[in-house]
């Protein structure tokens, strides 16, 4: 039999990725490609995981029925995204377990984002409003990954975000329709997410480190500063239409390019969130850390529970 | 005392306060799929407590709402069993506390669908739905947690030892069920408390557990008497309304 060589494989690989045609995973792929997406795919997943606790904060002390329930339903959602997500990631022949100890060990990490508190109920209008909004800008392209299961899994992902986020942007509407101390509420819950949101983007094209070699595999369809465009563009006006102030002096329409430019993103704060010193970071690792361990014993319960039934099938 | 005003709180108020129970494990569940649903049932909890305290405000028609029920009554007010305000405890207890419930809750459905008020039927109706599914989770769960390792068995054996003792409660009857029975609208209770013993027996029997010996049954909830769980319960899910009172949200 003919031997392939590596060269002609990793050509093969890209004409399809260039012809569209989805990478499978029965596919060769080159080893640099699995590695990418299972960092990617299960940052993306952890993120949702995570992404649980900040609102997660407030199901308890919801305003109302309907809230309540919403936020319910919002929050699950985010762990079906999870699991799907984790589902890809062992399409790639990762371990799930795996990467969930490679985020407590603070070597995988997930959307600095969830490392800001929610001190008061406009951070759940917030978050559904900016952070589910941003994700979406991140999320849709990736509907059109070159790898058929996270591509898939976008699809459906992408569909409950959008309900997200507009769960979110009515929580901020009321807020701001509302009496002082709501508006008071909303705005400042704006203040506290509209520079994070930002950050969401990742770093600054020339400064992201494996932007390129994404977007030729056509895992990533846009740069970030494209995407962070794309999300102020949108976001401004909806803000304005509320009669929330975004918190940036620099903020201005540009007439000629048909975009708003923007005032410079404090880099430094995103590092240090990204490197663990971020507000919350260590609380929500520890929450996730303290599942795991009280939830061992029902995990080997329902193990040896597992074992016990088969064993007495077979005798 | 408006009778059916009555009945309709303690059912909502069941689903209310165990729905809010199970809402503060959101994010901290032994695994991810096990938050998916418990996150779930305190979905369809909460729902059924906004069917229920909904219709709970118009039978009242005291210009009250369902949100009103929920969050501005005091603890006395609230009428639901003294089970579901208990502490989630280890993952052994929220599943006891849970079969306990879903047991009585199911059976209780099944006959509540025959009432002959068409809107406390059609919510019952749709109720069984999902109790039926809380209740094969949480059966399945306490064969696994008693049939599974030396820890788990002993774990959730504490678990019933604990929560044995309100059991009883969910089949309370006064004069409330009495005058609505009489009318085809309330269910008997006493025609299914032999058939719930047999089931929880033949589960606890499968899960390998032994019921503990001491029958002292209390549990006062039904006449707004709580345990010391209530207030704290109330003081956070109470939290908004009380500081903000008379604002939309």
């Amino acid at each position: 039999m003919k031997e392939i060589s590596l060269v002609d494989l990793e050509n093969r690989f890209q004409k399809k990725v260039d012809s569209e045609i989805r990478i499978e995973p029965n596919d060769w792929m080159p080893e640099e490609y699995r590695r990418t997406l299972i960092r990617q795919i299960s940052q993306h997943a952890h993120s949702e995981v995570v992404g649980m606790l900040p609102e997660g904060n407030w199901i308890t002390r919801a305003p109302n029925l309907r809230r309540k329930a919403v936020l319910l339903a919002k929050v699950q959602d985010e762990a079906g995204h999870g699991l799907y997500l984790y589902s890809a990631v062992e399409t790639l022949g990762a371990d799930r377990e795996q990467t969930i100890d490679d985020l407590h060990s603070g070597k995988a990490k997930y959307s600095s984002i969830f490392n800001y508190p929610t001190p008061t109920w406009a951070d759940m209008g917030a978050i559904g409003w900016l952070v589910d909004g941003a994700a979406i800008m991140n999320q849709v392209p990736l509907c059109r990954c070159s790898y058929g299961p996270y591509a898939r899994a976008m699809v459906r992902v992408c569909k409950e975000e959008s309900f997200h986020q507009r769960q979110g942007f009515e929580i901020m509407t009321v807020l701001a329709q509302g009496t002082p101390e709501q508006k008071a509420m909303a705005q400042d819950a704006l203040d506290r997410f509209w520079w994070p949101a930002l950050m969401m983007f990742g770093p600054n094209d020339d400064e992201s480190k494996h932007s390129k070699q994404s977007m030729k595999w056509k895992i990533k369809r846009f740069s970030n500063d494209d995407l962070r465009q794309q999300f102020v563009d949108v976001t401004v006006p909806q803000a304005k239409l509320i009669g929330l102030t975004i918190p940036d002096p620099d903020l201005k329409w540009n007439e000629k390019t048909g975009h708003y430019e923007f005032g410079e993103i404090n880099w430094d704060e995103f590092w240090q969130v990204v490197e663990g010193n971020g507000p919350c970071n260590f609380d929500r690792i520890k929450a996730r850390k303290d599942a795991k361990e009280k939830g061992m014993w029902v995990r080997k319960a329902a193990s040896a529970h597992a074992a016990k039934r088969a064993a007495r099938k077979t005798a | 005392m408006n009778s059916l005003f009555e009945y309709l709180l303690r059912i909502g108020d069941d689903s209310l306060i165990l729905g809010q129970r199970l809402s503060e494990l959101c994010g901290h569940g032994p695994i991810l799929e096990e938050d998916i649903a418990t996150t779930n049932i305190s979905l369809d909890l909460i729902g059924q407590a906004t069917n229920l305290l909904t219709y709970a405000a118009e039978v009242e028609n005291l210009g009250r709402d369902a949100d009103n029920l929920a969050f501005m009554r005091i603890d006395r007010e609230y009428k639901n069993v003294v089970l579901v305000e208990q502490p989630n405890g280890d993952f052994g207890d929220t599943m006891m506390r849970q079969f306990l419930f879903d047991a009585f809750r199911k059976l209780f459905f099944e006959r509540l669908q025959q009432s002959k008020d068409f809107q406390l039927a059609a919510i019952a109706e749709k109720s069984l739905k999902e109790t039926r599914y809380h209740l094969k989770h949480s059966s399945e769960w306490v064969i696994r947690l008693g049939d599974g390792t030396e820890e788990s068995h002993s774990r959730v054996q504490h678990s019933l030892n604990t929560l044995w003792r309100y059991r009883a409660e969910l089949f309370f009857m006064d004069e409330v069920d009495n005058e609505l029975i009489n009318k085809g609208i309330a269910v008997d209770l006493k025609t299914f408390r032999n058939e719930y013993d047999s089931f929880v027996s033949t589960i606890l029997n499968e899960a390998t557990l032994n019921p503990p010996a001491q029958n002292w049954e209390f549990g006062s909830g039904r006449k707004g008497k709580h345990s010391e769980h209530l207030g704290h319960l109330l003081a956070e899910m109470q939290y908004m309304q009380r500081t903000y009172p008379n604002m939309e949200w």
